[in-house]
């Protein structure tokens, strides 16, 4: 499954292959705080010591765990962290259902049980040596920051780097002071902007994220480009990639389906021939012109 | 493969033999249909086409417990017996091979593989019926995925061994089985001959991947999904339908939690909605095109054959006459006269409503 992106060493996503893949492992939040009105970080730790820093570092950004809780069930949700800052994972839920509800209930060392990691991730190694191109929307940045700060802990790996992130408001966005100082480092290209400003104070651009690519200065024969958003924003960022003429299978997105098991075998995730859960949630552009309904 | 004989006076003391390894479970008639159920030999019905739900019961329960919740921890909870599983014909071997490739590659799946280990498959030769077309989908025999295979010629088997479980088993009634003679090869040839000359269905179905590919928008769709009752039938007696759902009781007695694993069907309604009610699958024409393109097209792609072994079970179980046949026949542009007539009369039937 993994081939399509070229031959790069595979990372392993499978720890330890005679333990049960369905029992989940505790783990403790140590940090929880509001990101925006109905999203939270919350930074967890795998109780047991002897694992800790073997899941931690044993990941690809774009890679997700099931979360769950007893009773509430069991979802899935991408990594917000990178695999270079092992010790902890972080994730950033928003409140919608039975499960985030009851995980909004849970305060600092409280536990929560995690599977995973699982998905196929951004195909890292055969980013090297290429220019990068992130453009994130709302939620979207979860997945995103992922492979930013792997890229940003790599820097000498990579050619320029564009990060474009658009939110409806200022106080929709994640990690707005994050960003905010990421804008003020040389060694890569960070742009902001928002739908609109209700505060009157948003110092950067506003208007939808396409906007920011009047900004964008890369070398499309060696780009690999990234969105990760609303379904709406896929269509108008994607076209703009094209513009710029970078290939198909430079493109590539993260997507969001159902899913029970992270293992190709529930099938909640199917989409045409592919389990989003074992082929995705990352796929190419051709993957998405090639299996009909993707997005 | 080894092959010996069993003569029929035979088949009984051959069966309770075989029930030293396990429970001994098989086809029985029950009503007008048949089920695999746990029974003496003497009540295994012989002549059964076809179970109403296929052996992958044994494999994914309907439902089980996977995992136990206790004192902040969840431990693996297995229910497995030993079980020899007597009277699965070529079409649900091949059924089962597929599931085993499915269960077995990227995450192997341990509820299975412990299933699948403590059981002896004793499969069964038939004669097809009116709705058979293992003809058509190149299942009609099987090679590989059972222990042992009975070939029925009348007054005697032929026992196939097909695997090392297979033949270690066959030690436990070594004194009731023969070798074969030149006259018993003749009779199996004739045999074959005659099953081969049996079946009624004919139909295109190699091209069925290409055919609907170039159907992806086809308003077929439409028409199926105004007459399918999202009842899920189709895709609990399909014997390669391997998808399921996962959720937590909890006893309030005890406050243990047990997490559930039971059959799920993607023809129902939540089966794409995600948390916040967004469903990437909201009509049922698109559930419908799902199961079949994924089923006849997808795991083509996969695993170089398409997922329909051609059992019959959803063409005798979809009350409003959707299966694989009419499906095909539609796309084939060739509509079968009793559907296509079924379609109408319920379509006048909504307008005599109105």
């Amino acid at each position: 499954m993994l081939e399509r992106h070229g031959s790069y060493p595979e990372v392993s996503t499978e720890k330890e292959k005679n333990e049960n893949p369905y029992v989940p492992e505790r783990a403790r939040i140590v940090r929880k705080f509001d990101l925006t009105k109905d999203v939270r970080f919350f930074q967890v730790r795998i109780c047991d010591p002897d694992k800790v820093m073997t899941w931690t570092t044993n990941y690809k950004p774009g890679q997700f765990m099931m979360i769950s809780l007893p009773n509430a069930g069991e979802a899935p949700f991408s990594i917000t962290s990178s695999p270079t800052r092992p010790g902890l994972f972080e994730f950033c839920i928003r409140k919608v259902g039975k499960l985030t509800s009851k995980l909004f209930e849970l305060r600092e060392n409280d536990f929560i049980w995690l599977r995973g990691p699982f998905g196929n991730g951004f195909p890292v190694e055969m980013m090297h040596g290429k220019d990068l191109l992130f453009v994130a929307g709302g939620l979207g940045a979860a997945p995103l920051r992922s492979v930013l700060l792997y890229a940003l802990d790599y820097r000498d790996r990579f050619g320029k780097i564009f990060y474009l992130y658009g939110a409806k408001t200022p106080d929709d966005m994640l990690f707005r002071e994050e960003f905010f100082r990421m804008k003020e480092r040389e060694d890569f290209e960070c742009y902001l902007t928002v739908d609109a400003d209700p505060t009157g104070l948003w110092p950067f651009d506003i208007g939808v994220v396409t906007t920011l690519f009047k900004y964008v200065d890369i070398d499309a024969s060696n780009t690999v480009a990234v969105v990760c958003g609303p379904p709406v924003m896929y269509k108008y960022v994607v076209d703009e990639f094209l513009k710029l003429g970078i290939p198909d299978d430079h493109i590539f997105m993260t997507l969001e389906r159902k899913m029970k098991c992270g293992m190709g075998k529930c099938g909640q995730c199917v989409v045409g021939h592919k389990y989003t859960c074992v082929d995705g949630p990352v796929f190419t552009l051709w993957d998405v012109k090639n299996i009909r309904s993707l997005i | 493969m080894r092959v010996f004989k069993l003569k029929r006076d035979n088949f009984i003391p051959f069966m309770k033999g075989l029930g030293k390894f396990g429970e001994l479970w098989g086809p029985v008639k029950k009503g007008d249909h048949h089920v695999y159920a746990q029974a003496s030999p003497e009540q295994f019905d012989l002549k059964a086409i076809r179970t109403i739900v296929p052996a992958k019961k044994f494999f994914l329960p309907k439902k089980s417990t996977i995992l136990k919740f206790k004192n902040n921890e969840w431990t693996e909870h297995f229910d497995v017996k030993k079980r020899v599983i007597f009277g699965l014909h070529p079409c649900d071997i091949h059924a089962l091979n597929i599931y085993h490739k499915f269960y077995t590659r990227l995450y192997p799946d341990p509820y299975y593989l412990k299933n699948r280990e403590a059981t002896l498959i004793v499969g069964l030769s038939c004669l097809p019926d009116e709705h058979c077309f293992c003809n058509l989908t190149d299942t009609e025999t099987v090679n590989e995925g059972f222990d042992l295979f009975l070939t029925d010629l009348e007054d005697r088997f032929l026992v196939w061994i097909g695997s090392p479980k297979g033949d270690e088993v066959l030690k436990l009634v070594k004194d009731l089985i023969e070798e074969t003679t030149q006259e018993d090869i003749d009779e199996y040839v004739a045999w074959r001959k005659k099953r081969r000359s049996m079946f009624q269905v004919s139909l295109d179905l190699e091209g069925m991947p290409e055919i609907l590919t170039f159907n992806y928008d086809s308003p077929i769709w439409e028409e199926m999904g105004d007459a399918c009752l999202s009842c899920g039938t189709c895709t609990m007696v399909c014997p390669t339908c391997t998808c399921f759902d996962i959720e937590d009781e909890y006893d309030i007695r005890t406050d243990e939690m047990d997490r559930q694993r039971f059959w799920y069907s993607c023809v129902f309604r939540e089966y794409s909605m995600v948390a916040g009610g967004h469903n990437f699958r909201e009509a049922r024409s698109e559930r419908l095109k799902l199961w079949y393109t994924h089923k006849l097209v997808g795991f083509m792609s996969e695993y170089g054959s398409p997922a329909c072994v051609g059992c019959g079970r959803c063409v005798v179980s979809c009350p409003v006459d959707i299966n694989v046949l009419t499906v095909a026949k539609a796309l084939l542009k060739e509509k079968p006269d009793a559907f296509w007539a079924r379609m109408a009369s319920l379509k006048n039937m909504e307008v005599e409503h109105a």
